[in-house]
């Protein structure tokens, strides 16, 4: 393990690594603070470069850059503009919002850096414990495992997706899963479900796919709603500096947080969003009572909370990638397209066979959250000039750069015709409160879950490996009970609603 | 009938064409000796019909209680937003698309933006025309010299620099 520390740490630290983390953290930022695009979309957009660099550990420590940015260029606009550009930052606006009003934008900003800071860098330091330990278990994993725990994965995705989401989430997983069956499978030697298309013999672009599922629809809503988002004058930010005693209050909170949030970042499905709104309703809980009223007027606590959990969350959403090779969110999801693209299998094998991967990736993320801390905070009030640049210029380079992002890989002018068909049927989805991530991960797992489910039945000779294999049954009545849970527990809720009502 | 059981029919229609193809057409072409395999290329995407038949149809039928929620933007008052300039960026994402390949990518490119900027209401052409141009030809020179993808400069029949 110190060996390879070592080796992650002289890979990220090469000035070639250093400048890509900057540049990243950056450019997260940048595109992070305008309202309405989430890191998915930056993500997408940034994958073509990343996947052009060639070296996996820099394409990787690229995105992950751009994401820790986004998340906090995210927060950024959530505190100057109550316009979160991530749903992960939402909770920060309650907050941080109240305190720009008060005219203390710079002390929520700072309050924000230093959370996420000690949030991501937490949760760093968990993810170096617990990614060996999980990595090590998995490693005893057969592929009837992987195809439960895939199956287990995607039905947290769905579990979590919300009351009365959950067959709309499970649908799109499925419609996911089928769009990855289209074109010639590396098992069958047959095309399937081509329709006769040539250019879908490889089946659907995952860049398209990404591309048309977050960042076209995200544009579309900017056209269709214009928000004004140049209401805030640069005067506003100032005085970034925090008093000991504020930092001695806030400092519980991160601590809390920190762990808290990781956890529940490691979880399928569940990811920054929850940790921050539920990192803010733990702490307004279990604050004093003057404390507890100060909450969403402007509560330094109230905004350290959020910060840190979604922080931390971030970086536990990496442990189910690196260590089993399964996204746990939209994003992460992307990520490992990215690293499918470049030749690299995530999963166990990845500590020991690609050591130098691995751990830069883990080490990069102590730079970049040093980065956003040093770096982008001072900048922040030249930073937040873009949110001046006039819609009528930006939508149609956020445009420009989708169609790019699906152009470049392929080359193939067809791939546009697609992006535009697929954005076009992702935002009537979404009009349609249809979750569109799940569509983009069932999409990403389709082809390993039907590998390794195939590869089951061959061993086996059957379905029997369901039975035979203890640990496969569990995890698939975890899967079940993941789905049905939410239902029986609405439907409880209702017949107690209907008696007490009853009894009225 | 509201918006997302409308979009469950339709989707509930997609799978009931891609099960049709998994359950009666796949199988047509299978070599006698895949036949005797316990997987076949159909399996799993027979399966993944299923699914998705039961899903969507308790979405259709309204069987999974859910309160209407309503997203960012209210589908139901389209007409009230920007609609014609989503269409018409749309339109022009498409048109960029057909022309790309022959008219080079810069000038596909620099009409692109200019003609963005233009439907979204910007009326400044001595700002537009500019910002486009140069925009163009940085994108252009970051793709081509820097990560070193090639992409066919200048319109079809000037075939001097490829």
């Amino acid at each position: 393990m110190l060996e390879g520390m070592l080796i992650g740490l002289q890979t990220a630290l090469s000035i070639k690594m250093l400048i890509v983390v900057i540049g990243g953290c950056l450019i997260g930022t940048f595109i992070g603070m305008l309202p309405g695009l989430g890191p998915m979309s930056i993500i997408a957009i940034m994958i073509p470069v990343a996947i052009s660099m060639g070296d996996p550990a820099a394409a990787l420590i690229l995105l992950a850059g751009v994401y820790y940015g986004a998340i906090f260029g995210g927060s950024t606009s959530s505190i100057l503009l109550n316009a979160p550009g991530v749903a992960g930052t939402v909770a920060t606006s309650f907050d941080g919002y109240p305190m720009t009003r008060q005219g203390k934008a710079g002390k929520a900003l700072t309050i924000a850096a230093i959370s996420s800071f000690c949030g991501g860098t937490i949760g760093a330091i968990l993810l170096m414990i617990f990614a060996p330990m999980l990595s090590s278990v998995a490693l005893l994993f057969h592929s009837a495992e992987y195809f439960a725990l895939m199956i287990v994965g995607l039905s947290a995705i769905a579990a979590f997706a919300g009351t009365g989401q959950v067959s709309k989430a499970v649908l799109m997983t499925t419609i996911g899963l089928m769009m990855a069956t289209v074109g010639q499978g590396a098992l069958f030697n047959t095309p399937r479900f081509t329709m006769g298309i040539m250019d879908l013999q490889s089946g659907f672009g995952f860049i398209t796919l990404a591309m048309a599922m977050f960042a076209l629809p995200e544009a579309l809503f900017l056209i269709l709603r214009p928000r004004n988002i140049a209401e805030v004058s640069n005067g506003d930010i100032k005085n970034l500096r925090i008093s000991s005693s504020e930092m001695r209050s806030i400092a519980p909170v991160i601590g809390r947080q920190s762990i808290q949030g990781f956890f529940i970042g490691v979880l399928p499905g569940a990811g920054a969003t929850i940790a921050s709104f539920l990192g803010w309703a733990v702490e307004r809980n279990i604050a004093k009572k003057e404390e507890q009223d100060q909450f969403g007027k402007g509560s330094i606590k109230g905004l350290a909370a959020p910060e840190t959990a979604n922080n931390a969350a971030c970086t536990g959403s990496f442990v189910p990638l690196l260590t089993l090779g399964i996204p746990g969110s939209g994003t992460t999801a992307i990520l490992l397209g990215a690293l499918i693209a470049l030749n690299v299998s995530p999963g166990p094998r990845l500590m020991l066979d690609e050591p130098q991967i691995f751990w830069s990736v883990i080490i990069s993320m102590y730079i970049g959250n040093l980065v956003l801390l040093v770096l982008n905070l001072p900048l922040i009030p030249y930073i937040a000039k873009v949110l001046s640049v006039p819609r009528n210029y930006l939508i149609p380079f956020i445009m420009f750069f989708t169609l790019m992002g699906a152009y470049i890989g392929q080359n193939n002018a067809t791939e546009l015709l697609l992006l535009v068909a697929f954005g076009i049927c992702a935002t009537a989805l979404k009009f349609a409160n249809f979750p569109l991530a799940p569509l983009l991960i069932g999409f990403i797992l389709g082809g390993m879950l039907e590998d390794n489910f195939s590869r089951s039945m061959q061993l086996y000779d059957g379905v029997a490996f369901i039975w035979e294999r203890p640990m496969t049954l569990g995890l698939l009545i975890i899967a079940a009970i993941l789905i049905v849970l939410p239902r029986w527990r609405a439907h409880r809720a209702r017949n107690q609603h209907a008696e007490v009502a009853d009894g009225d | 009938m509201t918006l997302d059981r409308w979009t469950a029919f339709i989707l509930m229609g997609i799978c009931l064409l891609y099960g049709y193809t998994a359950w009666f057409n796949m199988d047509a072409g299978l070599a006698p000796f895949m036949q005797r395999n316990p997987i076949w290329p159909s399996t799993f995407p027979k399966l993944l019909s299923l699914i998705g038949l039961f899903t969507s149809f308790i979405i259709l039928f309204g069987l999974e209680r859910s309160e209407p929620v309503i997203g960012d933007i209210d589908y139901r008052r389209l007409h009230e937003y920007k609609l014609g300039q989503a269409i018409g960026m749309l339109v022009l994402m498409v048109l960029y698309a057909l022309t790309l390949k022959p008219l080079g990518f810069l000038v596909a490119t620099a009409s692109f933006l200019i003609l963005g900027a233009y439907i979204l209401g910007e009326r400044k052409w001595i700002i537009m025309i500019p910002v486009g141009v140069i925009a163009t030809f940085c994108v252009w020179y970051l793709v081509s010299e820097v990560l070193e993808i090639y992409m066919r400069p200048l319109p079809l029949i000037f075939k001097l620099g490829s």
